[in-house]
């Protein structure tokens, strides 16, 4: 994220890092998350589920800031995110 | 607190005698809008429930007024609402939710002359194929026919035992005229009054099934904040109350719920005979219209005619086995009942051309008086 | 969520699992149906509020969002078309402890059910009213509503809708409630937060949603799923305290959510012990 300004504390704050978990079988592909996730970590897969819907994957994993709007947008219990250690995230 | 159950002899109306008897019986949430010749029930459990522990509240409509009842009863409160046909006609697509989702409650329907508007100072009992019917679907229903103040009393006792023994909401279905008049009614000692309770459900409440039947054929019944986190819905459902839309839970759900009426007939069936011993002519009759039909009978037993009355108290599920027996010692059938012959049609399908049986009935307005009965027994038999 | 989570087990339940039906998911309602979202809300609203679970009750009526009573692993209730509110007032009379939700949708709520609606406001019945606006009947294939915006296409209405809609907050206050609210789906945050103020709050609450509906709305007005919420998005503005005739909603122009009103009043129990249970 590029700031046109940085807060003076900004090498202090904690900043939290996420994983997302997709609950597959519970998606119905509506695009939600992709679309409102703020730091556009997620992108469409070519992957279906057993009803037919283009599942979301996780594009950009180290990116996730664990702020739960995908979590909270999805009408389907289908996806959330667990705030986790920034070096297991990337793997 | 005051007391719930006035003990001692009173001069009340049908429609307080009701009232009492709900109270006696455990009452304690009254769902109500006024109507006439129903609002006396609705005045006296306004001015009573509120010093016995109940509550009432006057809905916006008969549609709320049931609709409260039933989420009362769900809150493990013995509830009801009495109403008059306009009413009767509101309630039904909710009578329809208790009975799919076994709410236990009771309705009180004070008949009056219809359709429409119709008679609202005058009696009738027109409505009681629509309390057999009213509500879309097949279902079974059990409806009680009271003839004074006094049974009124004891049968809305009985209304409520019923309805929590079955899960079922019951009907009282009495009339303008004995809801209106008044008569002693004695009311018992408290320990005298036997009343009956849902069952509550044991084990443990994450493996609970809502609607898996008991050994009567009816489930244990929980209330809401009780812990087992019930799904309660009209939609044809599972044994667990989940909505499945399939032929198969269909024919399970109705099974369970027309079986336990069906197979509990015994008990739920009364029926009171009078100089029925040696009748040749039956009077069929049930409500106010048995109270002229008390009064034809002596006097055709005074002429010499051999006359009885097969009084209807439970009319739904109407006592077929009874009739069936009794058309094959008898002469004939006669039903009394103010309209145009409702009960009449399934007492002659009950006879089934055996002996002839032909209706008195009137249009409603005023009570059928006992000479129209004597006349008909002298042209037809 | 919950302790320190390790990636490297298994996959964890979704956090709102515990208040979910698991086994009846995935519910009902079609891809991009804003409705999964007011109710994942709801949930959120009801864990936040920190209330004795077994003592909350949901309510609903008939339609799409009626649906929600059957996913909620709470006491829930799916009652008649439009009889939700006063079989929730039943209940909560015959157990005043209970908190009982109504989550249900604007033609069961408003047209079909409004008489009841208008008459719980007015006796300040102690239950909350979450009412999912989708604009149409969507259960039933898209038909119009009685909160249909003018000259929105349905199947009922295909050269457009000749009626105005309804001011669900205006009603909704002028009835009496005592704590009025609208926000849509995407509003998520400030949804959540309201729910569960409303819940908190005695007396009768009432918060409008609005809530795509992109199958039978949206595909009839040339509006896809996401198309609504950019409007939702851009559209709207947030003005707590606005009044409530102000309110209607025309997307052309601009949608007023937030909390509109907020007061205290005494409650139909409250008046009803204080009233009728004295002694005469």
């Amino acid at each position: 994220m590029k700031f046109w300004r940085v807060p003076l504390d900004s090498e202090e704050v904690q900043v939290t890092y996420g994983r997302v978990y997709i609950l597959d079988d519970r998606c119905k592909g509506c695009g939600y998350c992709i679309e409102f996730c703020p730091q556009s970590v997620l992108q469409f897969s070519s992957k279906f589920n057993k009803k037919g819907y283009h599942l979301p994957a996780v594009d950009k994993p180290g990116e996730c800031l664990s702020c739960h709007y995908c979590e909270i947008i999805c009408p389907e219990f289908a996806i959330y995110s667990v705030e986790s250690n920034p070096e297991k995230s990337k793997t | 607190m005051k007391k719930a159950i006035l003990t001692g002899e009173h001069f009340f109306t049908g429609d307080v005698a009701c009232a009492e008897g709900a109270l006696a019986a455990g009452c304690r949430f009254f769902g109500g809008y006024p109507i006439t010749p129903a609002t006396e029930i609705a005045e006296r459990m306004a001015s009573r429930l509120p010093h016995v522990g109940g509550s009432y509240i006057q809905m916006e409509d008969e549609i709320a007024a049931i609709a409260s009842v039933l989420g009362a009863s769900w809150a493990g409160v013995k509830s009801m609402t009495a109403t008059s046909g306009p009413g009767f006609s509101l309630m039904m697509e909710n009578l329809g939710l208790g009975i799919c989702t076994e709410t236990p409650c009771v309705i009180v329907n004070v008949q009056r002359g219809g359709p429409s508007t119709g008679l609202p100072t005058q009696g009738a009992q027109g409505d009681m194929m629509q309390s057999r019917w009213g509500s879309h679907g097949d279902y079974e229903i059990i409806v009680l026919a009271p003839y004074s103040p006094q049974e009124i009393f004891y049968q809305t006792i009985t209304a409520f035992n019923l309805s929590e023994t079955y899960r079922i909401p019951v009907l009282i279905m009495t009339d303008e005229i004995v809801g209106h008049m008044s008569e002693k009614v004695i009311i018992p000692d408290s320990r005298k009054v036997k009343t009956i309770s849902r069952t509550a459900p044991k084990g443990r409440k994450d493996r609970f099934r809502l609607f898996e039947p008991g050994p009567n054929g009816v489930a244990p019944m929980p209330a809401a904040g009780q812990g087992y986190n019930v799904h309660v819905t009209g939609l044809t459902h599972d044994e667990k109350g989940y909505p499945v839309m399939t032929v198969d839970t269909q024919v399970e759900m109705m099974d369970r719920l027309t079986g336990k009426i069906r197979n509990n007939l015994d008990d739920i069936i009364m029926t009171e005979s009078y100089m029925m011993d040696d009748a040749e002519i039956v009077l069929v009759s049930y409500g106010v219209s048995a109270r002229t039909c008390l009064a034809a009978v002596d006097q055709a037993r005074k002429s010499g005619i051999k006359a009885g009355m097969f009084r209807l108290i439970t009319v739904w599920p109407f006592p077929e086995e009874e009739i069936k027996k009794i058309a094959e010692r008898v002469k004939g059938f006669i039903t009394v009942e103010m309209n145009l012959g409702q009960i009449h049609r399934e007492v002659q399908r009950c006879v089934g051309g055996k002996v002839p049986a032909v209706l008195v009935g009137h249009h409603g307005g005023t009570i059928i008086p006992p000479e129209d009965v004597l006349k008909k027994m002298k042209e037809t038999f | 969520m919950g302790g320190s989570p390790d990636i490297s087990k298994k996959q964890l339940d979704h956090p709102l699992d515990d208040l979910i039906r698991t086994d009846r998911l995935p519910h009902i309602w079609c891809a991009g149906c804003g409705i999964g979202t007011v109710f994942s809300s709801c949930l959120t609203a009801i864990k936040a509020s920190e209330l004795e679970l077994n003592n909350i009750s949901m309510v609903s009526g008939i339609g799409c969002s009626g649906r929600a009573a059957g996913y909620v692993k709470l006491d829930s209730f799916h009652t008649t078309h439009g009889r939700a509110i006063p079989f929730a007032t039943g209940l909560k009379l015959g157990n005043p402890d209970l908190n009982v939700i109504v989550f249900s949708g604007d033609g069961d709520l408003f047209a079909i059910g409004g008489n009841h609606m208008i008459h719980a406001a007015r006796r300040n019945m102690d239950i909350t009213v979450i009412c999912v606006n989708n604009l149409n009947y969507g259960m039933t294939g898209g038909q119009v509503a009685a909160t249909t915006p003018h000259m929105a296409k349905s199947t009922t209405t295909p050269s457009g809708n000749p009626e105005d809609p309804f001011n669900l907050p205006l009603l909704a206050y002028a009835s009496g409630a005592t704590y009025v609210a609208r926000w849509t789906m995407l509003h998520t945050r400030e949804l959540t937060s309201s729910i569960q103020e409303a819940i908190l709050k005695k007396g009768f609450s009432f918060i409008e949603v609005l809530s795509p509906c992109p199958v039978n709305y949206g595909r009839r007005n040339k509006e896809k799923a996401l198309d609504t919420l950019k409007l939702y998005q851009e559209k709207t503005i947030i003005r707590n305290g606005a009044i409530p005739a102000g309110l209607d909603i025309d997307f052309s122009k601009e949608v007023v959510l937030g909390k509109f009103v907020d007061v205290e009043r005494d409650t139909y129990i409250e008046r009803y012990e204080k009233i009728c249970r004295q002694e005469s």
